[in-house]
């Protein structure tokens, strides 16, 4: 591991003035940064150690939910607020990492892990995002566990987040501060596609830090849901993955939200797509006719094309619950 | 290039004060095996992929092969050291034995730390929840079974 400096802090005053330094990055649970920096995939000159901050409360702040960035992952699992109001939420975290990592790494810790594929962990092949200019190893690679969606430039590793998909899914909002003032980032816009610069993943400003997530609270979100599909039951990537949450009034779709993991660069959504379906009568027809639209996208290859069909397979089995049991 | 200053952390370990001059490259992990003594933890992958350096932070299982002895300092950790009573064994390194839920035992410290939690847990109760507890500790022997029944076994007594 690359020698590095470390100094904790204990306000976020004091965090916001040494994230300044150039070279600085925050450490939290530490669970994907100190795993690159042993891999030397990650060099930072200075760790800022923010975990002493206090900023891990959960609670109801009127018609959001309000979590803390350092909120354990567990945390936020277990939460009765998070349980009742974004049950996609708990889903999302309990179906992701592995119980220890689970404790360790924090809510805004798990926004921050970096994008990554096989060939970016291990220095000994090219990657244009490790190393801008040196290629891409999954050019000419295997791309079985790599993205479809948002693969216009070269870099095709999936958000390997579950979390991010169910908070885009619910309209969450990213609450940061920095040295230009606190702002929010809307989740469908906080991750950039890799385009040109790869390495550059979320819309977060150097010197910025999360300090809150904010998910909006109504009858949706109270209703939402997580489904992932892996090669392994457990502690594993997704394949494909659906966070969901739908209304069906009077026969028809009265409101519905739909994101994917495990096929994107980025979690991904497609509200005009979403929109859609509203007013419509909710049949397996109106679903399919859904996700074509949802994939068109796509940019599949021979070896990872299946993730289509998983996509497809998860929507309908969230969306069409009960049509999906009469058929099974 | 000049040499990051060391640190001086200050942690209790299974209940005793520990005071080490380190790297900030140390692990805590590496502080309890090379600086405290204590090789129950054990270095498996060493990314966070097998459990089996898993022991408890205030309370709570962890890897201690991605957190930084930097940032244990001031907390409370507990090994599988820590765990037997006075009167001999805990009663789940017994349930171990009894249950066979080891071969080599390479993996055995970090099962039974992961194992602490899901018995102090009351809402887990079934055979395929603990499995899903369990799913960060790898057994490469296979003793998956004997682990699940060694963790049933204690919990249907604490449930008499």
């Amino acid at each position: 591991m690359r020698s590095f400096d470390y100094l904790r802090v204990d306000s976020l005053a004091q965090a916001l003035a040494a994230l300044s330094v150039p070279g600085s990055r925050a450490l939290a649970g530490g669970t994907t940064l100190v795993d690159l920096m042993k891999l030397g995939v990650e060099t930072p000159a200075r760790l800022v150690d923010i975990g002493g901050l206090p900023l891990a409360t959960i609670a109801r702040d009127g018609e959001a939910l309000l979590i803390g960035a350092l909120a354990s992952n567990s945390a936020v699992a277990e939460h009765p607020a998070v349980l009742r109001h974004a049950p996609a939420i708990a889903q999302a975290i309990l179906s992701g990492a592995s119980g220890q990592i689970r404790n360790m790494a924090s809510l805004a810790g798990n926004l921050m892990q970096r994008t990554r594929c096989p060939y970016f962990r291990a220095a000994d092949w090219p990657c244009d995002k490790r190393e801008p200019g040196s290629g891409c190893a999954a050019a000419t690679g295997s791309t079985a566990h790599h993205a479809v969606l948002g693969v216009g430039s070269p870099c095709r590793a999936v958000h390997p987040s579950d979390l991010a998909v169910a908070l885009l899914a619910l309209d969450a909002e990213v609450h940061v501060a920095g040295p230009a003032g606190p702002r929010r980032i809307a989740m469908a816009r906080f991750y950039r596609l890799p385009a040109d610069t790869p390495a550059i993943e979320t819309e977060l400003a150097p010197g910025e830090l999360i300090t809150h997530v904010a998910v909006p609270v109504g009858d949706l979100a109270g209703r939402s849901t997580y489904l992932k599909l892996r090669g392994r039951a457990s502690y594993e990537f997704a394949s494909a993955s659906v966070a969901a949450a739908i209304r069906v009034e009077e026969g028809v779709v009265g409101a519905v939200a739909v994101a994917l993991g495990g096929l994107g660069t980025v979690p991904w959504r497609d509200v005009a797509a979403e929109a859609d379906l509203l007013g419509r009568p909710l049949s397996r027809a109106a679903v399919d006719r859904f996700c074509d639209a949802l994939l068109a996208p796509a940019q599949p290859r021979a070896d990872n094309r299946y993730k289509l069909d998983l996509a497809r397979g998860a929507i309908r089995r969230c969306l069409l619950p009960d049509m999906m049991e009469e058929t099974a | 290039m000049p040499q990051p200053a060391t640190l001086t952390v200050s942690l209790l370990v299974n209940g005793r004060r520990i005071a080490a001059e380190i790297d900030p490259r140390r692990t805590l992990l590496d502080l309890l095996r090379e600086d405290c003594g204590l090789t129950g933890p054990k270095k498996g992958c060493d990314h966070g992929q097998c459990g089996a350096c898993t022991v408890h932070v205030d309370g709570k299982r962890m890897l201690s092969c991605l957190k930084l002895a930097a940032c244990a300092d001031g907390h409370a950790v507990t090994t599988i050291e820590g765990i037997a009573g006075e009167a001999g064994l805990h009663p789940l390194q017994q349930a171990f034995i009894d249950h066979d839920a080891f071969q080599c035992g390479y993996c055995t410290s970090g099962q039974i730390m992961s194992a602490l939690e899901a018995l102090a847990d009351p809402a887990l109760t079934t055979r395929a929840q603990i499995q899903e507890f369990m799913s960060g500790n790898l057994c490469r022997c296979g003793a998956y079974n004997g682990i699940v029944d060694a963790i049933m076994d204690l919990k249907a007594d604490a449930q008499l």
